[in-house]
């Protein structure tokens, strides 16, 4: 496996690795850590960082930095309109960081669309459905008109993210929202699912890989179940690109988002990818200057996708940072990266061997992530993040933006340890250690 | 003393081991010219909840205070320490106390520096450590807003 020295700002789009069949080796892991400078600070009264919470907003590697600082000192300008030289710098280096994008996840360069972060793009389908509703759109953008009787699907496992716009967008248009159960296993309760979607249904949306229990979604299954009644699937993937190879061509979703900032990108950016016959259907929802064909003061004709989804002056500077972010995960391969994962969440899943500690998700590592949620009988979250931040080690307290997840297994809160390709399995055990003294020092008998 | 321990004084994990107040008492309203409030207050970013129900005399002086919660040890363990401390006080008393452990949990770490003001907070200073973590100040502001809400719903401070 090739080492990361060699990316570079302005470097080519690189293909998805070759499959391989290695994990991280210790030297490249070291050469990967060397590449984050925030790993390097210590906290707490000068104790190593152990960062497990990259399930929430992953580090980013210096040449990330880099390109965003050098595309503000040497090619800052607007992009898709002037006629200057920077102009035209400033635009190629947006367009080949949407492709080294593309190619990241297995999709065509015009299917995706830049957003301000996976909660913006979820809401432009969303409000897409909700403005072909009221007419919008025309006939071309006929399948995406929902009426009273209508059903959106989502599952019990959704970060708000893909449950509140899909609330929303029932309540304006008469739909009536299901969702698929989560089993006690943390893993989706497939069971029902006949039942659940049907003729009625027009939306399947759903997390690839969930942000609490890590468990991965049986996508193909999903898929097949919505194509059987011709309903348009989203798929909220934002813990999967991260942290596996993921080909949304492959798995044949219609729609997908994702987040730079979970990804080693910058914050303020992430991407909705659609099928281009779907995109091209779609109406728009945000509305302004740069999204438009011919504007007069009666009505307007809109671009072409993606720009039509891209209405104002656009985060340029990190869409290039995000570009570049999957260029360093293309480089150092997926499948190596998740093969080096899967080491951390078996090691992570030995807390469940510690009294008192309870994980919530699946306890076996075939498909699920180094994402591991848990409770300490006896303490409460938040007192079990403080306890493990006084040995530096971050850790996620809280509900992760799933109440209704939390609410199923009967709590109100868990600890969460999440890993990224940095993590290593020193830093797990280190924090297994600190979390077996936890009960102790509250006294928990 | 390490800042966790600090944070962790024994005072606030006996409070959380064995809470004062807790279980919602009835009042029946209108008693003898009593006044009852209730607030229920949640902090949406860890789900710490508390109902609190608090019940007022005609001379305006808290005749008791009973809660409902769930969350963390400071949370829990800041209703707790409340709950002694404002059960029979003049509602200026109340108001003046609530100032107090405000300003206290602005402190970073430093407390009152003003003795009165401590021996007024009593076991309530032991929350001290607690507001050098601002993540956590929230936490043991949560019953102290359920009090002034339950307070300001109840119509005594109005009369009073
Ligand atoms: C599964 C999942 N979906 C959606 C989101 C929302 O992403 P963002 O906050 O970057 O828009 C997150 C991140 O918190 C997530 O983990």
């Amino acid at each position: 496996m090739t080492t990361t020295a060699t990316v570079r700002p302005g470097d080519p789009a690189l293909e998805v690795e070759p499959a391989g069949t290695g994990t991280l080796s210790t030297t490249e892991l070291t050469a990967v850590r060397a590449d984050f400078p925030l790993l390097e600070r210590t906290v707490r009264g000068g104790q190593p960082l152990v960062y497990l919470d990259s399930a929430a907003t992953s580090q980013k590697p210096q040449v990330v930095l880099d390109t965003e600082v050098d595309f503000y000192e040497q090619r800052n300008a607007a992009v898709h309109r002037g006629a200057h030289q920077l102009a035209e710098e400033a635009t190629e280096a947006y367009e080949q960081a949407r492709a080294a994008v593309a190619a990241f996840v297995g999709a065509d360069e015009g299917e995706i669309v830049w957003q301000p972060g996976a909660t913006a793009a979820i809401n432009v389908v969303a409000y897409a459905f909700s403005n072909a509703s009221l007419g919008r759109g025309g006939e071309a953008a006929a399948r995406f008109r929902l009426a009273p009787g209508d059903e959106i699907v989502v599952t019990e496992a959704e970060h708000h993210a893909n449950l509140v716009p899909w609330q929303e967008l029932c309540a304006r248009t008469g739909a009536v929202l299901r969702w698929i159960p989560v089993a006690d296993d943390g893993r989706l309760d497939l069971a029902d699912l006949d039942a659940i979607v049907t003729d009625r249904t027009k939306v399947l949306a759903f997390a690839h890989v969930s942000n609490v229990t890590g468990a991965v979604a049986p996508v193909a299954t999903l898929v097949a179940a919505a194509r059987r009644v011709g309903a348009l699937t989203v798929l909220d993937a934002c813990q999967s690109v991260p942290n596996m190879p993921v080909d949304f061509h492959e798995l044949g979703v219609d729609f997908a988002a994702f987040s730079g900032h979970k990804m080693l990108g910058p914050t303020g950016v992430g991407a909705l990818y659609g099928r281009r016959e779907l995109l091209e259907a779609m109406p728009p929802t945000v509305t302004g200057g740069s999204m438009v064909e011919v504007v007069t003061m009666e009505s307007t004709t809109y671009a072409p996708p993606p720009q039509r989804f891209e209405a104002g002056t656009q985060m340029v500077a990190q869409a290039v940072g995000m570009g570049c972010a999957a260029q360093y995960l293309g480089e150092l391969g997926m499948a190596g990266v998740a093969r080096h994962e899967a080491e951390l969440a078996a090691e992570m899943l030995k807390i469940a061997e510690i009294p008192g500690v309870r994980v919530i998700g699946p306890l076996d590592t075939a498909n699920r992530l180094a994402v591991v949620s848990f409770v300490v009988d006896g303490v409460h979250a938040h007192d079990v993040g403080q306890v493990l931040d006084d040995k530096g080690i971050a850790v996620r307290v809280g509900h992760h933006c799933a109440q209704p997840l939390h609410r199923r297994f009967g709590i109100a809160a868990t600890a969460r340890a999440s890993a990224s390709v940095y993590t290593t399995v020193e830093e797990v055990v280190a924090f297994r250690e600190a979390l077996a003294g936890v009960r102790a020092f509250f006294g928990a008998e | 003393m390490s800042t966790l321990e600090q944070m962790y004084q024994q005072v606030i994990l006996d409070h959380a081991k064995h809470p004062v107040g807790r279980g919602l008492v009835d009042v029946p309203s209108a008693d003898h010219g009593h006044l009852t409030g209730e607030s229920h207050q949640v902090n949406p970013t860890c789900g710490d909840e508390v109902t609190l129900r608090v019940d007022v005399t005609p001379e305006g002086a808290v005749a008791g205070v009973s809660w409902e919660g769930q969350g963390c040890s400071i949370s829990q363990a800041s209703v707790s320490v409340m709950t002694s401390l404002v059960e029979g006080a003049p509602l200026a008393e109340v108001a003046r106390l609530d100032g107090l452990f405000h300003d206290l949990m602005s402190s970073r770490g430093k407390g009152l520096d003003d003795d009165d003001a401590e021996d007024a907070l009593g076991d309530a200073t032991a929350f001290t450590g607690v507001s050098q973590y601002p993540a956590r100040i929230k936490c043991a502001l949560l019953g102290w807003a359920a009090l002034k809400d339950s307070l300001a719903r109840s119509g005594a401070l109005a009369t009073n």
